[in-house]
């Protein structure tokens, strides 16, 4: 308990992951929400990431984390881009509005 | 190690309660802001475990680009007035289901945390860190000779997303005065000016 392992960060990542999920699972207000519940669950990984390249001794992990901090960030510039339209489109983000596709 | 663990509680404590805060809260604004708290939290860790340079990129791409930019967009759509209506919706079958799966998923990433047994040779890879230098020296080190081709792909990524989100929302206006660059640089000093005698006590008419 007190002498802090692997185990923790993978705890804490594993909670971070699961509270991300959740977001997108029981969300019911704006698509926002749900981008935001996406950047939490790529911080789990690269929680889970940083932990196993430290307590490893390998460095690999901190590259491909800085690779999925790139990629997340060209991920929500995009997903925010297409909300901004999509609201000037149609005037509202709310979930349950969005059913143009009927899916 | 007793500080360790005291700081690394703090901050898995903060991160943990933000993420929630960040999933449950009513306004959208609280949201982004409690997102803002969960990458400083989950910074600070990243620093204190050793990750330095991930922990300030974190810092300060994170919290200084991406979550202000949730924010300006937050802002310009207007939509913070939005409440959070879950479980007050005439739909709520998908929370049943959306309950099921996550707690599915967190007990598999809690089967494989508690059985994992930590093993001193499971990694045989030659970008070992090496003790006696800084973590940005180390990445640097990996990153410009063994993992050039990634670096330049995410370059290529970001460049990809920038044009993209530029596309998407430019939009034409009509009425608004503009530059024109062509007309600019394609103007000479023959058609440009214009040289008049001036008669006296007559003036001359400009603008006509």
């Amino acid at each position: 308990m007190i002498e802090i392992g692997l185990g923790h960060y993978l705890s804490l990542g594993a909670i971070i992951f699961f509270l991300g999920i959740l977001g997108i699972f029981l969300n019911r207000k704006n698509v926002i929400v749900i981008l935001m519940s996406i950047e939490l669950i790529l911080l789990a990984v690269n929680i889970n990431l940083i932990s196993f390249s430290i307590f490893s001794g390998d460095i690999v992990g901190q590259i491909f984390t800085m690779l999925i901090l790139t990629v997340a960030a060209a991920e929500a510039a995009i997903g925010l881009a297409i909300i901004l339209i999509y609201y000037r489109n149609k005037g509202s983000i709310r979930v349950e509005d969005i059913h143009g596709m009927k899916g | 190690m007793i500080v360790h663990s005291i700081f690394f509680y703090f901050f898995s404590i903060i991160a943990i309660f933000s993420s929630l805060m960040v999933i449950t809260s009513r306004n959208t604004i609280n949201s982004v802001f409690f997102l803002i708290l969960d990458f400083i939290s989950v910074g600070c860790l990243f620093i204190m475990v050793g990750a330095e340079f991930l922990g300030m990129i974190l810092l300060i791409v994170y919290v200084g680009a991406v979550a202000v930019l949730f924010l300006f967009v937050v802002m310009m759509l207007n939509v913070a007035e939005q409440k959070n209506s879950w479980f007050t919706g005439k739909e709520t079958k998908h929370i049943h289901s959306g309950l099921i799966v996550g707690n599915l998923v967190l007990l598999e990433l809690l089967v494989v945390v508690g059985g994992w047994k930590y093993k001193d040779d499971l990694m045989s890879s030659s970008t070992l860190i090496l003790s006696n230098t800084s973590n940005t020296h180390q990445i640097g080190l990996v990153m410009y000779t063994d993992f050039i081709l990634y670096f330049q792909l995410a370059g290529v990524i970001l460049l990809l997303s920038m044009i993209g989100a530029i596309l998407l929302t430019f939009r034409e206006r009509v009425g608004v005065k503009r530059q024109s660059y062509i007309k600019q640089i394609s103007r000479n000093p023959s058609s440009a000016v214009e040289l008049k005698d001036v008669e006296s006590n007559k003036g001359v008419k400009i603008d006509d």
